[in-house]
């Protein structure tokens, strides 16, 4: 592959393309020869970050196991969108077997594997916030504890979008849903509320914990390679918007996913043994308001009823983040 | 080889002669003697290769089995009694996804209120989940039964249940006949599953089927189960050959040949009513046993031809439909329909009520005098129903049944035999 | 068919006992059924197994009602369930204590029954000596074979060794001879009385 000359159309980011790394450092996507383990001609909605996620996901894990990776899904927009009978985008061996049993499912393809000796097979388990930090956590905490050898993968759109968008156990304070609705005193999601799965995850000690947004698409390559290069029970979480769910503008998914780890909301970390090895760094703080703003599940902390004081405590939120997690460069004098 | 052993190191044996490839284990009464021994031999190396899972749930271990089966590894679990009903969306799944597992059940009943001990309600609740089930009436057949539902689930690549009562078979020390391994690798070849997950060859399993397509899936599963009926029995003959003994089938009589009555049984409570049977025999009457193997499929046909000949029949079942009598009755009764026989059904041993001979010698006669009523609860205690009754009546906040039944017998239950 | 009922306290060894008579019988090409009667294991709780032999296929499986033999692993159920119940005119007896009938508070039970078919056994000793535990079910199924000649004291010493190994099987084979012995010599007294 021949070197073109390096021209700067894009504004505004950090990135500049992979026309000016080497071939071998380009990302998978780059190259004409990825797997493509998810297919076009699925029936994602236009934007959908879980699709796009996913596919760099996957294809990633592809180019780590040499095209040996056979993958379980839960039940949610990834299963049915992927898989309308009688057509399936998967190019890998693919099983969706229920909601909230992935895990286990993917423990067992796993031991099988073993059991015949197939030591060259990996095995990835995906799924949505609701299948994995929701119905699916018994199984999955099962499956870190017994360190059985799978990457699970989560994508969390924070709800459930494939039954209509109601809240999940992911689902973040204030956020508009179908069964937390806008109204009341304290419209939106509960604060107080909620689980973090990959913090849980930690604390089951297993080799590898990551979260990624689709926003950092090198970042959350880097990740899913580096998981598949190890072994025993793996976890990444990588955030994903949902345009419908949400109120947001497909166009704006990556700028979204970019925000909510701009603000603090979502902070990128790695963790080996249960250990916060590297973070991703904020390049470029933003307050929580225009993370919150473009979207339409929070559009009811602003405008003529705003309500500052809601905005505030999810601010305190990023910020409590952005301390543990020392997600801000240190200063210097 | 000739042992006297108890019935879930028995089974436990018969798993390992089939070479399993992944088993998954979560603790529940009374089926942990045949899981623990198996996790023994695994971890002893005795098995090799072969995968021991310790999961955290019975759902899990439905799932596990649900994988690995997929990924074409042979595939063994075993539950009970709130452990099944826990497992429920998977069992539905592994077979909607035609995976051939094969799961002991060590039958025992449903709670509340909390029971450990033996009925047929925890698989009998699974009828329509497209498993097959097949029931063992003595550790010998439960060790054939296991041998026999490996092969017949891969043929089909449809699961299969293997019940045994729990606790009177599977704690019962008696003399079983474990087949050499030779007799088992002749009878059972290597598992070749006919969809499997492997990179060579990518396959999606596990689509959302739509109206358009659904009924068939649902229809293919019945059909199997329809050719399973042809199967089974054949599969017995076969098995006959290698090892020598009749074990398996969809149904056996016993001295039916000239029978006005018949009693229609399942399981281990078959030796019981065969002993009784003896006994009414020798006094003169006509009197004799259908015991009933496969469940599901129901041999609707053999059930018919058993029966059909005699007078009336009996069905004992160890469970109940709630509101409506008896599950296993009602299925006889489907294979009798428009021939004028009368049924009737009689629901014992629930929660591990003890089924005497006494007990069942008063009941067949009263059966055969016609003398019963359509539905019978044999040994009910109806002084203590009735008071519960009356205290209901009474007083609005009555309050909890179990504990005021138990308050009536004035029992602690340990205390207790029989 | 004979049918013998173990009473017993949970982790005296009641089901063990049961188990192992079984086996006995088995070695000495006799059909055996050995159940227990399955309640939640708690130590200290009053457990009930069973054991049927004959010289056909067992096929029944109710509870013992009527035994023919009653082994009495601790005395002190006695006093808290009627252990005696549905025993045979002419069953077997078989209680573990260093008492005597009379002493013990069953003089009256004695009277009405043959005293060829009753025995005290000090088996929570006899464990205690020659195994180190408290466990008197070895030598109560030892001094079981001794009162009836249902089963042989070698096939009770082959259904330890295929339980037992090493020390602890020595220890229970000395402490079953023991306890056969003990049981020969009081049926011996008994039969000159």
């Amino acid at each position: 592959m021949s070197f073109q000359p390096v021209k700067f159309y894009q504004t505004g980011t950090y990135t500049v393309g992979n026309r000016l790394l080497a071939p071998d450092e380009r990302s998978v996507q780059a190259n004409q020869m990825r797997g493509n383990s998810i297919n076009s001609g699925h029936r994602a909605c236009q934007g959908c970050g879980e699709a796009l996620g996913a596919r760099y996901a996957i294809d990633a894990a592809m180019v780590e196991s040499n095209g040996q990776l056979i993958a379980a899904n839960a039940t949610g927009c990834l299963e049915v969108f992927s898989t309308p009978y009688p057509e399936s985008s998967w190019q890998v061996p693919w099983i969706h077997s229920l909601f909230g049993n992935t895990a286990a499912v993917a423990t067992g393809i796993a031991a099988a594997m073993k059991a015949k000796g197939r030591h060259e097979v990996r095995v990835v388990a995906q799924g949505g916030d609701g299948g994995t930090t929701d119905i699916g956590f018994g199984c999955l905490s099962g499956m870190f504890e017994r360190n059985d050898d799978v990457l699970y993968i989560c994508y969390d759109n924070e709800g459930y979008m494939n039954t209509g968008v109601q809240r999940s156990s992911a689902t973040p304070p204030a956020a508009r849903t179908a069964t937390t609705m806008p109204v009341g005193p304290e419209p939106g999601n509960v604060f107080g509320q909620g689980k973090n799965v990959p913090e849980i995850a930690m604390a089951h000690g297993i080799p590898y914990v990551a979260t990624a947004t689709v926003a950092d698409l090198r970042d959350l390559e880097y990740k899913v390679r580096k998981a598949m290069r190890m072994h025993g029970a793996r976890y990444i979480q990588i955030f994903v918007p949902c345009p419908l769910g949400w109120g947001t503008a497909s166009h704006d998914t990556i700028r979204i996913a970019r925000l909510a780890k701009e603000s603090g909301m979502f902070p990128v970390f790695e963790a080996e043994h249960g250990e916060v090895t590297s973070v991703l760094k904020i390049r470029n703080k933003v307050a929580i308001g225009e993370y919150l703003k473009p979207q339409k599940r929070f559009a009811h902390l602003f405008g003529k009823h705003a309500h500052p004081e809601t905005v505030a405590r999810l601010q305190a939120i990023a910020d409590r983040n952005i301390r543990k997690y020392g997600l801000l460069e240190e200063e210097t004098d | 080889m000739l042992k006297q052993t108890e019935g879930s190191k028995a089974v436990a044996e018969a798993i390992a002669l089939c070479r399993p490839e992944v088993i998954c284990a979560y603790p529940i009464s009374p089926q942990t003697h045949i899981v623990e021994a198996l996790g023994e031999m695994v971890k002893a190396g005795e098995l090799a290769p072969c995968e021991f899972i310790n999961v955290e749930s019975e759902f899990a271990a439905m799932s596990v089995a649900i994988g690995s089966s997929a990924a074409g590894a042979r595939s063994y679990t075993a539950t009970a009694s709130q452990g099944l009903l826990f497992m429920v969306e998977a069992v539905y799944n592994a077979a909607g996804l035609g995976l051939p597992i094969v799961m002991t059940v060590a039958n025992r009943a449903i709670g509340a209120p909390i029971n450990i001990w033996n009925d047929h309600s925890d698989s009998l609740s699974q009828r329509d989940s497209g498993w097959m089930q097949l029931f063992a009436e003595t550790n010998q057949e439960a060790v054939d039964l296991h041998i026999q539902a490996f092969r017949l689930a891969e043929e089909l690549s449809m699961p299969i249940m293997v019940c045994m009562d729990g606790f009177i078979l599977t704690h019962a020390f008696e003399r079983v006949d474990i087949p050499a391994q030779e007799q088992v690798d002749a009878y059972l070849p290597p598992f070749d599953p006919r969809q499997v997950l492997d990179p060579a060859e990518p396959v999606s399993i596990g689509a959302m089927v739509g109206p358009e397509a659904f009924m068939e899936v649902k229809y293919l599963a019945h059909a199997k189960q329809m050719q399973a009926l042809e199967r089974i029995p054949q599969l017995a003959d076969e098995f006959k050959k290698i090892f020598g003994r009749d074990s398996g089938g969809l149904v056996r009589t016993y001295r039916a040949d000239d029978a006005e009555t018949m009693i229609v049984a399942m399981g281990s409570v078959l030796g019981t009513i065969k002993d009784v049977v003896d006994e009414m025999r020798a006094e003169g009457h006509k009197i004799g046993v259908l015991g009933i193997i496969s469940f599901r499929p129901f041999p609707l046909e053999q059930v018919r031809a058993a029966l059909i000949k005699s007078k009336r029949f009996i069905v004992l079942e160890k469970s109940l439909a709630v509101g409506m009598g008896g599950i296993v009755a009602t299925n006889v009764r489907m294979a009798v329909t428009g021939s004028g026989l009368r049924g009737f059904t009689a629901i014992a041993g629930l929660g591990g009520r003890a089924i005497p001979k006494s007990s069942l010698h008063k009941l067949f006669r009263q059966a055969e005098q016609e003398k019963l009523e359509p539905v019978t609860f044999v040994d009910l205690d109806w002084d203590v129903v009735n008071k519960q009754l009356e205290r209901e009546k009474q007083n609005r906040r009555s309050g909890p049944i179990a504990e005021n039944i138990l308050f009536d017998k004035g029992m602690s239950s340990s205390a207790k035999f029989g | 068919m004979f049918q013998i009922r173990i009473h017993g306290r949970g982790g005296q060894g009641v089901v063990t006992a049961t188990e192992m008579l079984s086996v006995a019988a088995f070695e000495e090409g006799r059909h055996a059924q050995a159940f227990p009667s399955f309640g939640s294991e708690r130590t200290g709780a009053p457990v009930v197994a069973f054991c049927r032999i004959d010289d056909k296929e067992i096929r029944l499986r109710e509870p013992i009602m009527e035994p023919d033999a009653l082994i009495i692993q601790d005395p002190t159920l006695l006093h808290q369930i009627d252990v005696f119940a549905g025993l045979k005119p002419d069953g077997y007896v078989l209680l573990n204590t260093h008492h005597t009938f009379e002493t013990i508070g069953l003089g009256d039970f004695a009277k009405e029954r043959d005293r060829g078919r009753l025995c005290t056994l000090p088996a929570t000793q006899l464990g205690l000596k020659h195994v180190g535990r408290p466990i008197p079910n070895v030598p109560l199924i030892a001094g079981f074979a001794a009162l009836s000649d249902m089963i042989q004291l070698a096939s009770v010493i082959k259904a330890i060794n295929e339980k037992f190994s090493g020390k602890v099987a020595e220890g229970n084979i000395a402490a079953a001879a023991e306890a056969y012995a003990l049981v020969k010599e009081q049926m011996k007294e008994h039969a000159h009385a």
